[in-house]
């Protein structure tokens, strides 16, 4: 008897006990409820997953509960990662929202709809992984998103821009559901048949143009959903306008699923492709990276710098599966999986620091009704193990030792140096670019993190909001307390997941790479003369650190510290609206990309009425508009526009123009099937 | 054999930290010596970090925890690089964990939690550094990936030593295009990272031309110390690297205690060199607008991306 039926049935029946629960129960006991059974979903998925990625496999059908097309269900190690990840999340988040929701009354995510959709969303965001033919995954896949939505308006009452954020992400996620389902439904008339068995064994039967096509089309689908560039206008908006559990879940857990989507389908099913899939996918993994972070360096919203990470994480994903399939196009095929490894523990990693730091936020946000970083500041001492926490998982999101980012950004640096032995003239002009791209990305990052970090928490208040802040209930710092255990344990001791990774990544057909496998505490690289042993190095810093905490004690006997004024150059003590903001700190940066940023800036002077010299007020005003948004999305939109204000012309009000209409379409239909069919 | 690989680490250490204030001060009395000043000679650094941690520490008031830990930090990852980096010996009990990436992002590190201590101390000054500090770092990192990409072409691996290794095996490779142009890419990068001329002046006293100073000013007492101790050590640490990277004769690629000796002499002759070469080179140059810095960044980041591309194209791989 396999562990992964009986989990995903438990997951099953445990989310639908959820969301009745969260439609009958009143609203005392409704929060702790279904907090619970969502956690219980999760950790149901993620010992799904945990058993998938041990080795078990399953496969079942259900003919019954999906007329027509019937069910199809498969794990395998490749959808155990990704249950597993979900699990956890879900598991970790619903604890922390037991607290969060706890405090907000009736109305936001404490609500009934917010409260029955919750689990359902949990639940999906498992078994999606698990949905073996393309109208399951389709079925799942639409849930999924639609119950995202709903959490997205959960607090639809408090800010109008809520439903704003919430109508771009209804139109942009169902617009990657349509290229999905071209995609895929091409991919299957081509193949001869739904089930993702009938798609890998029939693969290789289509022609070349069908198979580029089908990739194109899913593949813009899927970097949708994973935030990438150019279709990424919904995360900005969404992640930050969502109540922090619910933007911790899809940062953490849904934009997973993409990258799931398009390893499964792009190296799985269609079983690879030529190089050029694969460099336009690099292509777009390096600009959502600089892109993403760009935009985080300028954000000042603490939710919006974290959504736009994501982007910029999500792409440094697609780099890693882009160079995968390129590799695997140049049959290397070791150097392939190894590829393959790093952007899949990437996604492990980043989920672990992404959800933790959204949770942070929302523990902020919760505590001062801010997410302006430039108003927050002196967070440090009323919210100590908050700050702790959002130091920690910081440290993971800028990929510095000791941190669990750098470990797969080591992976996949490592991957791509390596990738030169592989022959042709594009792989030696796209992988150095790649590298110098992720290095751009890091360091920014680096900043963005520091600013966050150092601009909201360090210092001093810079609001009265800020300075009234209290440490959050304890169910929300178990939440995160739990994340930053998967934190520390993916920093430390990589290994753990070594063997799970590896089969995982043989799952799409490529060798295992053993890159992190043994589950011993280095990561050592097989065919590449390379090792990184965390642990080790933590243990080295430590010693150091103490050596050199220990220098000034050779010269004097311990003595306490003295505390002094801080410098005011003889101006009186500082204020706190003295203290650098974020958008200060920001600004070198913004200058330096002047011309790929192109803020827009406005200064309005009001002189006084007499005189034209003497000024009234001042008023400056500066945005950093997303550009691609501004150069893609705007002149779509005014079309659209214009051409919907043309249509009505079509509609003059008379009957018989109507009746016209009909009859010309009658005799085109009929038209077509004489000629045609 | 491991009594001198150990001894070979520990001396690393030592030689970095005990001659780095050496380093500051003879490159001080060489600038003097150029501009017609007496100097106030070799000494004088370890003569006022002495004076430094004597004094009373100080915490001034509203800063927390990171600023206390920062010098602390910046002084340890130094300290673990400089056992890492192969500067007396390739033949160390530490040599399979020095992989060049590491190295690259523990010194990362240690910039990232001064310039978390600036924003911590919640003045001007320190933002302004910290901000300045962090975006400097952030665009040379770009460079310093790429020379590590083209430097371990040739070996095929990141491993600092087996880098090295094969450059004393191979000189060749020393003279190649790619080594030459990554060696002109690395060498600004590092001006950038120590926060030298032009990209930062470290004698200056003007605040709003500072980067590196105004993230440090709230320092006093012992903290100082090591934060100026800190700084020394990575000045000496990446000029050691340089030198180990691009004239690596005379390191230690046997374990004996007489190689190790001359290792010992030749780095500190390399360094010397190394060290009145920039100072002479800052007599005669000014500092660069900051907004003029991401020039010289771009134009380095393209000497980086010269070596990659040199050494795949005429290392004969195609």
């Amino acid at each position: 008897m396999s562990v992964i039926p009986a989990a995903l049935a438990t997951a099953t029946a445990v989310g639908g006990a959820g969301a009745a629960a969260g439609l009958v129960l009143p609203q005392r006991p409704r929060v702790p409820v279904v907090g619970v059974l969502t956690a219980g979903v999760g950790v149901a998925g993620g010992a799904a997953g945990v058993a998938a990625l041990g080795g078990d496999r399953w496969a079942d059908t259900l003919p019954g509960v999906l007329p027509l097309a019937g069910t199809y269900l498969a794990v395998d190690a490749l959808a155990g990662l990704f249950m597993a990840v979900a699990g956890a999340v879900v598991a970790a988040v619903a604890v922390y929202g037991i607290g969060y929701a706890g405090g907000h009354g009736p109305h936001g995510l404490g609500s009934r709809t917010a409260q029955a959709v919750l689990p359902l969303f949990a639940l999906t965001l498992v078994l999606v992984p698990v949905a073996a033919s393309v109208s399951t995954f389709l079925v799942l896949w639409e849930l999924m998103a639609l119950a995202s939505l709903l959490l997205v308006l959960a607090e639809h009452r408090e800010r109008a821009s809520v439903r704003q954020a919430g109508v771009w992400y209804a139109v942009m996620t169902h617009l990657g559901l349509v290229l999905l389902l071209i995609g895929l439904a091409v991919f299957a008339a081509e193949a001869g048949g739904e089930t993702f068995a009938a798609l890998r064994a029939g693969a290789h039967a289509v022609s070349p143009t069908v198979r580029g096509l089908v990739f194109v089309l899913i593949a813009a689908g899927f970097t949708s959903k994973a935030g990438a560039v150019p279709l990424h206008a919904w995360l900005p908006r969404a992640h930050p306008e969502a109540p922090s559990p619910v933007s911790a879940l899809m940062s953490a857990a849904m934009v997973n699923l993409g990258i799931y989507g398009l390893v499964r389908t792009g190296l799985d099913l269609l079983g690879g492709g030529p190089a050029w899939w694969w460099l336009g996918l690099m292509t777009i993994g390096g600009a959502s990276a600089v892109h993403g972070i760009l935009q985080a360096a300028m954000a000042s919203d603490l939710k919006r710098l974290l959504a736009y990470s994501t982007s910029e994480n999500m792409g440094l994903v697609l780099i890693g599966v882009g160079a995968s399939g390129l590799f695997a196009a140049y049959d290397d095929r070791p150097l392939a999986a190894l590829a393959l490894a790093a952007a899949l523990l990437h996604v492990v990693n980043h989920a672990a620091f992404k959800a933790l730091l959204f949770c942070a936020a929302g523990s902020v946000l919760r505590a001062t009704g801010l997410r302006d970083l430039d108003r927050l500041g002196g967070l440090r001492a009323p919210m100590p193990a908050t700050a702790g926490l959002f130091a920690l998982a910081a440290l993971g999101a800028v990929a510095l030792p000791p941190g669990n980012g750098f470990i797969s950004e080591w992976l996949l640096l490592q991957s791509l140096i390596h990738g030169l032995q592989v022959p042709g003239v594009a792989v030696a002009v796209v992988l150095p670019l790649s590298v110098a791209l992720i290095a751009l990305s890091a360091g920014i990052a680096a900043a963005v993190f520091v600013k966050a970090l150092g601009v909201g928490f360090f210092a001093r208040p810079r609001s009265r909001q800020a300075s009234a802040a209290k440490e959050s209930p304890p169910l929300m710092l178990a939440g995160m307390g739990l994340l930053a255990a998967a934190c520390g344990a993916l920093a430390l001791v990589p290994g753990l997941l070594g063997d799970g990774l590896d089969r995982a990544v043989a799952a799409t057909g490529l060798p295992g790479s053993g890159a992190v496998s043994g589950g011993g505490l280095n990561v050592r690289l097989a065919d590449i003369s390379a090792s990184l042993s965390p642990l080790w190095l933590v243990a080295a810093l430590t010693a150091a650190l103490m050596l050199a905490a220990g220098l000034p004690r050779l010269y004097r006997r311990r003595r306490r510290r003295a505390n002094a004024r801080l410098w005011d150059c003889g101006g009186g003590p500082p204020t706190p609206r003295m203290a650098y903001t974020a958008t200060s700190f920001a600004e070198p940066l913004q200058r330096v990309f002047d011309d790929i940023l192109a803020p827009e800036q406005d200064v309005n002077v009001t002189p006084v009425r007499e005189s034209t010299y003497l000024v009234e007020r001042v008023r400056f005003q500066r945005r950093v508009p997303d550009r691609i948004e501004h150069r893609l999305y705007e002149p779509v939109l005014r079309a659209l526009a214009g051409t919907g204000q043309a249509a009505r012309r079509l509609a003059g009000g008379s009957v018989h123009l109507y009746l016209g209409y009909g009859f010309v379409g009658l005799v085109v239909l009929l038209l077509a099937l004489a000629v045609g069919w | 054999m491991s009594a001198v690989g150990y001894a070979a680490v520990v001396g690393q250490i030592v030689v970095v930290g005990a001659g780095a204030p050496l380093l500051t001060g003879w490159m001080r009395q060489v600038r003097a010596r150029l501009e017609g000043r007496a100097g106030a000679g070799v000494l004088q650094p370890w003569r006022d970090a002495r004076k430094l941690l004597r004094k009373e520490p100080i915490t001034p008031v509203g800063t927390g925890p990171a600023f206390r830990v920062a010098p602390a930090l910046l002084v340890a990852t130094t300290v673990v690089t400089a056992g890492l980096v192969p500067l007396l010996s390739t033949d160390t009990p530490v040599s399979t964990h020095a992989d060049l990436i590491v190295v690259v992002a523990l010194i990362a590190l240690g910039t990232l939690a001064l310039a978390l201590a600036g924003l911590d101390s919640g003045t001007a000054f320190g933002g302004m550094g910290a901000s300045r500090e962090m975006t400097v770092a952030a665009l040379v990192e770009p460079t310093i990936l790429l020379s590590v990409f083209a430097l371990s072409i040739p070996s095929g691996t990141t491993n600092l030593p087996a880098i090295v290794d094969g450059a004393v095996d191979e000189p060749a490779r020393l003279a190649s295009p790619a080594g030459l142009l990554a060696t002109a890419a690395l060498a600004v990068a590092v001006l950038a990272e120590t926060g030298r001329i032009p990209v930062d002046n470290p004698s200056t006293h003007l605040e709003l031309t500072m980067i590196h100073e105004a993230m440090v000013l709230e320092y006093a007492g012992p903290d100082l110390a090591l934060v100026e101790l800190g700084s020394q050590m990575r000045l000496t640490l990446l000029l050691g690297l340089l030198s180990s990277l691009f004239v690596p004769w005379g390191i230690a690629t046997d374990v004996s205690w007489a190689a190790l000796a001359v290792a010992l002499v030749l780095f500190a002759a390399k360094v010397a060199v190394l060290g009145a070469v920039l100072a002479a080179a800052e007599v005669f140059c000014a500092k660069v607008r900051l907004f003029r810095v991401p020039e010289l960044l771009a134009g380095s980041f393209l000497l980086a991306l010269l070596a990659v591309t040199a050494s795949y194209f005429l290392s004969g791989a195609s």
